[in-house]
C-alpha cells in the first residue's frame, strides 16, 4: 500500500524535517512493514520546468509523426525540441526537463539532434515522470496554473514522500491514510486528528432512494446519499488525481475519484451509482445460486448462493463488497448520482473475492475488517467533494440502516500483561496505552477494555495483552532463558538418520536434496509392473510444473535427475546420496473427520485423521556412476559396479548397528534393476531395500551413462539398535587354513559361505572369500572359491587334528549343501 | 695336522707370549676399523676370531704349558680375545647405524603426491546446519521431533488458528494434493500441533525439517525449502524466556557479540508476535542485522484447539529459515545452488558447514 506523507500530515502532526531512515524505523516498531521510501522530488535530476508551447511544425517523412517546437522555458530564447505526443497545443503549459537533468530509471537528458533537427530537452510525460503508467501523451497542465521557467516538480507533485508499506492481515483499520496516521500518533507522541470522528447528519425519516436488506448477517450496514444534477464532465482535482495516481489507482471520473480517495483516505469502500440507471428501490441480499452478473471488469461472472448481491428490479447489479456491476455504474453523462457506503461481513467478501478470484482493493479492506462506523462520515465527506467539484444538489435525506452490534467489551486480568510480557505493567500504563489506541477502559479488577469500533481484531484478552506490548516496545522485553525442565534428547530414527548419513559421506558420497517432484512417466522408465504399489503416488493439485505433479514414491527418480544435471555439469565420477521421506497414499482416499478448534480432538478423531495420511517412510538412496576410485599415480582405477551399490547398503545398515549376521543379501528381480545384477537387502530376514546395477533398458529411458548403478533403503524398516552383547576375545594363537570349493556357477557364494560357517562350529573365528575362479582346469559351469578359514579356541592352543577336523566338517557341510568340492582333494 | 699330540712345540708356545696376544688385537682393531662396510666387516671376522685366528690358536697352545703358566696364560687370552670380540661389535653397530640411516635415505618418497586416492563425499550442508542447531537445543533441553511433510490440513492450519477464512491462509501459497483433508506443509508448525496433541507439559521441542510453498524457484526463493521452529509450553512461559532463549541461539550459532531485535509482527499462531533480526558481525559486506525469523507467545486459541489449558500455561514458538541462515552466515548467494544437487557445492562443505 503505497501512501504519500503530505497526506499523512494532515492528519498526524509530524516533525517538519523527517529522515526516510528515521520515519522507517517508527514505522518498523508499530509492526508496519515498510517496503520503500522515495521522495519522489529526488527521483527527477536537474532542470524540470514548466513551459509554454510556442511554435509546432509537423515534421513528415518519418515513420511516426513528429513534431519540433519552439518551448518558452522562461529564458530568452525558445528551447528547440523534438517531442514524439501529439496530445498538445500551441499556447500549452507542458513540462521540460532540459539537458543536464536524469530521468527516472537514470535516463540522461543531453542535447542532440535527431530526426533531422536539434532536440535541447524533453516534454514530459506521466509515465517517464515517474508518476503514473500514463504514456498516452504529456503533460499538459493547466491553463495558468503556473508561468514558463519555475520548477515543474510542486505543480505535478514530484515534490511528495511515497511510502510503500505492508500491512498484516490483522489490522485492518491501517489501511488507510486515517490508520497509519493514527499510529504514527502513538510513535511520535504527537497530535491526531481523526478523518472518521467528525459530525455527518444521520438517517433521515424518508431515505432518498428505497433500499431493503434481506440479509443483515452479510450487511449489518447500508448507508446511502443522493446528488443530483452534477456536471458530467468536471475533472477530478489535480490534488487528488495525484494522491490516487501515487496510490496506485487509475482515476476514472470525478464521482469514482471520489469514491476511491475516501477509500484510500478513510478505509471505507464505496460504490457510486447512476440514480436514472437504477430500476426501482434496491435489495441487498445472498445470490441466488446460479444468477449472473458482468463486474465492472467485463467478466460475465456466476453468482453463488453465498455472494452478497445489491440488486435492482433487473436483478443484481453489483457483487457486493467487491466489484460493482456493468450496468448500474457511473457514466460519462452521468448527472445523478446515488453514494453507497455500507458494511459488511469479512467472512463473506474472503469467500466472494477468492471464488471469483476478485482481490479488488476493496474486497482487502473488508477482509481484513473496515470500521462499521464509518459510513455517514464517509458519504459526507463524498457529497462536499462531489459538489465542491461538480456541482449539483445534495438530496437532504439521508439512508441508514444500521444492524451494528457495539463491540463488546473484553475482561483483562491487570497482571495479565506482566505475566505474559516477562516485564512489569502497572493498571495506570496499561490502562494509557489501551487508551492510545481507541479502548474504554473502565473497572479495576479485572479491567473492562471496550474496544474502539475500528478494531474488530481486539476479542481477547491477549489481543490487548498484544497492543500493550507493542506500544511499549519490543527493545525493553527483558532476556531471560527459560529454566532448564532437562529430557532433551535426539530419537533412535533421528540418530540413525545422522549415523548413516555421516558413513555415506566418508565413504566417498556426497549428499545432495533433490525435490520430491517427479513425472508420471517415471513409473515407466523405471519399467515398473502395472500393478507395482510405486506406481500409486500421491498427485499435487497445483504442480509447479505440470511436468512433474507426482510425489515420489523412490528417491531414485528425483536423485537420478540430480545425477543427470551433475553429468550435464561435466562431473564424470559421481556417487550421490539423499535422505528423504517418499509418500505412500493408502488406498482408500476418504475425507478426514472434522476436527474442531473449540478443545483437543478426540483421541478417536485423532487417529482417524491420521489414518488417511500417507505412509511417509524416510529412505536412503544412492547412485553411482564412472569410477569408484580414480586412476592416479598408484596405477589404474576402478569402475563403480553393482557391488559398490551393494557395498553402500552394507555401509548405511552396518552405522544402523545393523551386524553382518543380521544382514542377508540374494539375488532379486526388481525394477529399475538390472535382473541378473540385483540384490535384495534383507535384516533379520524381512527384505528392506535393493542394490546393484541398474537395467539396461532403465538406463536407455533416462539416458543414463552405462552401468549406472543405484541402491534404496528404507531406513525407517531397519529395527531399533540392540544393546550388543561383548564377544570374549580369546588370547590363544589361531590357526589358519585355506580351503578351494567347487561348486556350480549358480551357487551363491553367501550360501557357500553360510554352509562353512554353520559347518565348522564354534571354533571358527572368521572366514573370508579371497579369491573366485573359473576356467577350463576349474571345470565348465563350475567356479573355484578360495577361502582363509580362521580357528581359534577360547581356552586352549587348537592342535592341527582339531582345526583340520573343524575344517572337514565346514567341508562336508558345503558338500551335501551345495554340492562343494574340495578342490586338490 | 696333529700338531694337538706334539708334546712340546715351542713355536707355538710363542703364540701364548703377551707380545704375540697385543700384536693379534692390534691387528684385528685395525682391520675392522677399515672395514668400510658390514660385508666387509664379516669377512675379516674368521680371520680375527674364527678358529684358525691367533686368539683361536693361543688358547690351544695353554694345554700345553705347565700346570703353573695355565692360569696366567688363560686370562692373557681371554683378554685379548675380549678387546677383538669388543672392536668387532662396536664396529658392527657403527656399520648397522649406517646402514639405517642409508637406508632411510634410500627410501625417502615424495609426500606430495596427491592424496585423492579415496574419493571423499560430503554431507549437505543444509542438513549439517540443522543437525547442528538440533544439538545447541538438545543441549538446553529440548526434544527435536518430526512430523510428515504431507500433512493433515487441520493441524497445517486449523489448528493454528489459521480458519477456513483466514486472510493468512491464502497468502501461504499451499500446494494441494488429490487427497482430501491434506497438504503438503506450508510450514513446520504443524509438528508442533502434532507434538502438543501427544504429549502434556512442559513441552521444550524443536522441529527441524522440509516445508512447501508453491514459489517459483529463484534466486531468494525456493518450492521446497527447510525450517527449524521451536515449541516451549510450561508455566509462567513469557515473551522475556523468548528473547533470552534466541538471544541465546543467536550466540550459539554467531558468536558472543550476537544478539536479536524484534519488530511487532502478525502471525495466526503467535500473539504477541514478532519477526527477529540478528546482529551478525562475520556478515561479508559489514557487520549488520539480519531478518532471521518470526516468533511469539503461543496463541491462546492454539493451545485450545491442541488440547492445553491456556489458563494454566502459555508458551512460546519461533522459527527461521534454514536456507536464508546459510545464505548470510556461509555466504551463499544463490538459492539454486542449495537445491541443484551439484556436488561442487556440496563437496566445498565437507563434513562441516
Amino acid at each position: 500500500m503505497k501512501l504519500s506523507l503530505s497526506w499523512l500530515r494532515e492528519y498526524v502532526q509530524l516533525p517538519a524535517v523527517l529522515t526516510a531512515e528515521e520515519l522507517e524505523r517508527k514505522l518498523v516498531g508499530l509492526g508496519i512493514e515498510v517496503e520503500s521510501i522515495v521522495d519522489q522530488a529526488a527521483t527527477v535530476r536537474g532542470d524540470l520546468v514548466v513551459g509554454r508551447v510556442l511554435e509546432i511544425e509537423e515534421l513528415t517523412g518519418f515513420k511516426k509523426p513528429i513534431r519540433f517546437t519552439r518551448v518558452d522555458v522562461g529564458n530568452p530564447e525558445p528551447q528547440e525540441i523534438v517531442c514524439g505526443a501529439r496530445n498538445f497545443a500551441v499556447g500549452d503549459l507542458v513540462v521540460v526537463i532540459l539537458p543536464g537533468g536524469e530521468l527516472p530509471g537514470g535516463f540522461k537528458i543531453g542535447a542532440r539532434k535527431t530526426y533531422g533537427r536539434n532536440s535541447n530537452g524533453m516534454i514530459c510525460s506521466a509515465a517517464e515522470l515517474g508518476l503514473s503508467g500514463d504514456h498516452s501523451g504529456i503533460i499538459v497542465l493547466p491553463e495558468s496554473s503556473a508561468v514558463p521557467g519555475v520548477d515543474a516538480r510542486p505543480i505535478v507533485g514530484l515534490d511528495d514522500v511515497i511510502i510503500d508499506v505492508e500491512i498484516t492481515p490483522d489490522r485492518g483499520y491501517e489501511m488507510s491514510i486515517r490508520g497509519v496516521a493514527r499510529e504514527l500518533a502513538y510513535a511520535y507522541a504527537t497530535a491526531y486528528t481523526d478523518p472518521g470522528a467528525g459530525p455527518a447528519p444521520g438517517a433521515t425519516a424518508e431515505p432518498p432512494h428505497p433500499v431493503r436488506i434481506d440479509d443483515t448477517v452479510g450487511c449489518d450496514r447500508f448507508a446511502a446519499r443522493v446528488v443530483r444534477g452534477i456536471d458530467p464532465s468536471a475533472p477530478s482535482p489535480q490534488w487528488m488525481q495525484r494522491r490516487l495516481v501515487t496510490a496506485g489507482v487509475r482515476t476514472i471520473s470525478l464521482a469514482v475519484d471520489i469514491t476511491n480517495y475516501l477509500m484510500l483516505e478513510l478505509g471505507q469502500p464505496m460504490h457510486a451509482f447512476d440514480l436514472n440507471l437504477l430500476r426501482g428501490g434496491l435489495v441487498v441480499r445472498r445470490a441466488r445460486p446460479g444468477e449472473k452478473l458482468t463486474t465492472l471488469d467485463g467478466v460475465a461472472r456466476v453468482l453463488d448462493a453465498e455472494d452478497m448481491v445489491i440488486c435492482d428490479d433487473s436483478g443484481p447489479i453489483s457483487l457486493a463488497a467487491v466489484m460493482g456491476g456493468e450496468t448500474s455504474e457511473v457514466q460519462p453523462d452521468t448527472v445523478d448520482v446515488l453514494l453507497e457506503a455500507a458494511h459488511w461481513d469479512p467472512v463473506m467478501v474472503g469467500r466472494t473475492a477468492r471464488r471469483h478470484k476478485l482481490f479488488s482493493e476493496a474486497a482487502k479492506r473488508w477482509e481484513r475488517g473496515v470500521d462499521p462506523q464509518l459510513p455517514l462520515v464517509a458519504l459526507d465527506r463524498a457529497v462536499a467533494l462531489l459538489t465542491e467539484h461538480a456541482g449539483g444538489t445534495v438530496d437532504e435525506r439521508v439512508l441508514d440502516i444500521d444492524h451494528v452490534a457495539a463491540p463488546a467489551p473484553v475482561l483483562l486480568d491487570t497482571t495479565l500483561a506482566t505475566r505474559r510480557i516477562g516485564l512489569a505493567y502497572d493498571t495506570e500504563r496499561i490502562t494509557a496505552l489501551l487508551g492510545q489506541v481507541g479502548c474504554t477502559v473502565r473497572g479495576v479488577e479485572p479491567l473492562e477494555v471496550t474496544p474502539p469500533s475500528w478494531r474488530p481484531d481486539l476479542v481477547a484478552p491477549i489481543d490487548l495483552v498484544e497492543e500493550v506490548a507493542r506500544l511499549g516496545g519490543y527493545d525493553a522485553i527483558p532476556s531471560i532463558l527459560p529454566p532448564v525442565r532437562g529430557g532433551g534428547r535426539l530419537t533412535p530414527g533421528q540418530l540413525r538418520r545422522r549415523t548413516v548419513g555421516r558413513a555415506m559421506a566418508e565413504n566417498g558420497y556426497v549428499e545432495v536434496l533433490s525435490y520430491p517432484f517427479v513425472a508420471p512417466g517415471a513409473a515407466d522408465a523405471f519399467g515398473l509392473a502395472a500393478d507395482d504399489p510405486r506406481r500409486s503416488a500421491v498427485r499435487l493439485t497445483n504442480p509447479m510444473s505440470e511436468q512433474e505433479p507426482l510425489l515420489r514414491t523412490s528417491l531414485l527418480a528425483p536423485l537420478l535427475g540430480t545425477l543427470k544435471r551433475n553429468l550435464g555439469r561435466g562431473e564424470r565420477d559421481l556417487a550421490l546420496y539423499e535422505t528423504g521421506t517418499v509418500f505412500l497414499p493408502h488406498l482408500t482416499a476418504v475425507a478426514p473427520p472434522v476436527l474442531g478448534v473449540e478443545h483437543g480432538p478426540s483421541d478417536e478423531d485423532w487417529a482417524a485423521a491420521n489414518a488417511i495420511v500417507p505412509e511417509q517412510p524416510w529412505h536412503l538412496a544412492a547412485v553411482l556412476t564412472g569410477d569408484a576410485a580414480p586412476a592416479g599415480w598408484w596405477g589404474a582405477g576402478r569402475p563403480a559396479t553393482w557391488s559398490d551399490a551393494i557395498e553402500a547398503a552394507r555401509v548405511a545398515l552396518s552405522a544402523a548397528g545393523m551386524t553382518p549376521d543380521r544382514i542377508t543379501v540374494r539375488a532379486a528381480e526388481y525394477a529399475p534393476w538390472h535382473p541378473g545384477r540385483c540384490a535384495a537387502i534383507a535384516v533379520d530376514g524381512t527384505v528392506i531395500g535393493y542394490a546393484g546395477e541398474l537395467h539396461p533398458g532403465v538406463i536407455s529411458a533416462l539416458e543414463l551413462p552405462k552401468r549406472t548403478c543405484a541402491m534404496e533403503l528404507d531406513l525407517d524398516a531397519i529395527p531399533a539398535v540392540p544393546v550388543i552383547q561383548a564377544q570374549r576375545i580369546s588370547t590363544f594363537p589361531p590357526a589358519l587354513i585355506d580351503v578351494a570349493l567347487v561348486v556350480d556357477q549358480a551357487v551363491p557364494a553367501a550360501e557357500v559361505e553360510a554352509a562353512l560357517t554353520e559347518g565348522a562350529g564354534p571354533l571358527l573365528e572368521a572366514v573370508r572369500l579371497f579369491d573366485v575362479y573359473a576356467s577350463e582346469q576349474v571345470g565348465a559351469g563350475l567356479k573355484s572359491l578360495a577361502y582363509n578359514l580362521t580357528f581359534r579356541a577360547p581356552d586352549r592352543t587348537l592342535t592341527v587334528e582339531e582345526a583340520v577336523a573343524a575344517r572337514d566338517a565346514a567341508v562336508a557341510l558345503a558338500a551335501s549343501r551345495v554340492g562343494a568340492v574340495l578342490r586338490g582333494a | 695336522m696333529s700338531y694337538r699330540n706334539d708334546p712340546y712345540d715351542p713355536k707355538q708356545a710363542v703364540l701364548l707370549a703377551p707380545e704375540a696376544l697385543e700384536a693379534a688385537v692390534a691387528d684385528a682393531e685395525k682391520a675392522f676399523a677399515g672395514a668400510g662396510d658390514l660385508d666387509a666387516l664379516g669377512a675379516l671376522k674368521p680371520a680375527h676370531l674364527g678358529d684358525r685366528s691367533p686368539v683361536s690358536l693361543a688358547r690351544r697352545e695353554i694345554g700345553s704349558l705347565p700346570p703353573h703358566a695355565k692360569s696366567e696364560a688363560g686370562k692373557r687370552v681371554n683378554i685379548a680375545r675380549q678387546s677383538i670380540q669388543g672392536a668387532f661389535d662396536a664396529r658392527l653397530a657403527e656399520l648397522e647405524l649406517e646402514r639405517a640411516a642409508r637406508v632411510l635415505v634410500e627410501e625417502r618418497v615424495d609426500v606430495s603426491l596427491p592424496w585423492d586416492r579415496a574419493p571423499r563425499g560430503a554431507r549437505h550442508p543444509l542438513t549439517t546446519l540443522m543437525e547442528h542447531m538440533g544439538d545447541l537445543f538438545v543441549g538446553m533441553g529440548y526434544s527435536v521431533v518430526d512430523g510428515p511433510e504431507l500433512e493433515l490440513e487441520w493441524a497445517n492450519f486449523d489448528a493454528l488458528n489459521i480458519g477456513p477464512d483466514h486472510p493468512a491462509r491464502g497468502l501461504m501459497d499451499t500446494f494441494y494434493v488429490d487427497l482430501p483433508g491434506l497438504v503438503m506443509r506450508t510450514h513446520t508448525s504443524p509438528g508442533q500441533v502434532r507434538t502438543m496433541l501427544s504429549r502434556k507439559p512442559p513441552i521444550y521441542v524443536v522441529s527441524p525439517g522440509r516445508a512447501y510453498r508453491t514459489d517459483e524457484l529463484d534466486a531468494t526463493h525456493s518450492p521446497v525449502f527447510h525450517q527449524i521452529e521451536g515449541l516451549v509450553v510450561d508455566e509462567g512461559i513469557t515473551l522475556a524466556h523468548l528473547k533470552g532463549t534466541l538471544d541465546h541461539f543467536a550466540k550459539s550459532m554467531f558468536g558472543p557479540d550476537a544478539r536479536t531485535r524484534w519488530r511487532p509482527n502478525y502471525f495466526p499462531f503467535t500473539e504477541p508476535s514478532a519477526e527477529f533480526d540478528v546482529w551478525f558481525a562475520q556478515h561479508r559486506d559489514g557487520p549488520r542485522w539480519v531478518e532471521w525469523g518470526g516468533c511469539g507467545l503461543v496463541n491462546p486459541r492454539v493451545l485450545t484447539a491442541c488440547g492445553i489449558d491456556p489458563e494454566r500455561y502459555s508458551g512460546f514458538a519461533f522459527g527461521i529459515g534454514v536456507e536464508r541462515t546459510l545464505m548470510f552466515r556461509n555466504g551463499v548467494s544463490d538459492m539454486r545452488d542449495m537445491v541443484e544437487g551439484d556436488v561442487r557445492f556440496t563437496r566445498n562443505f565437507g563434513m562441516a558447514v
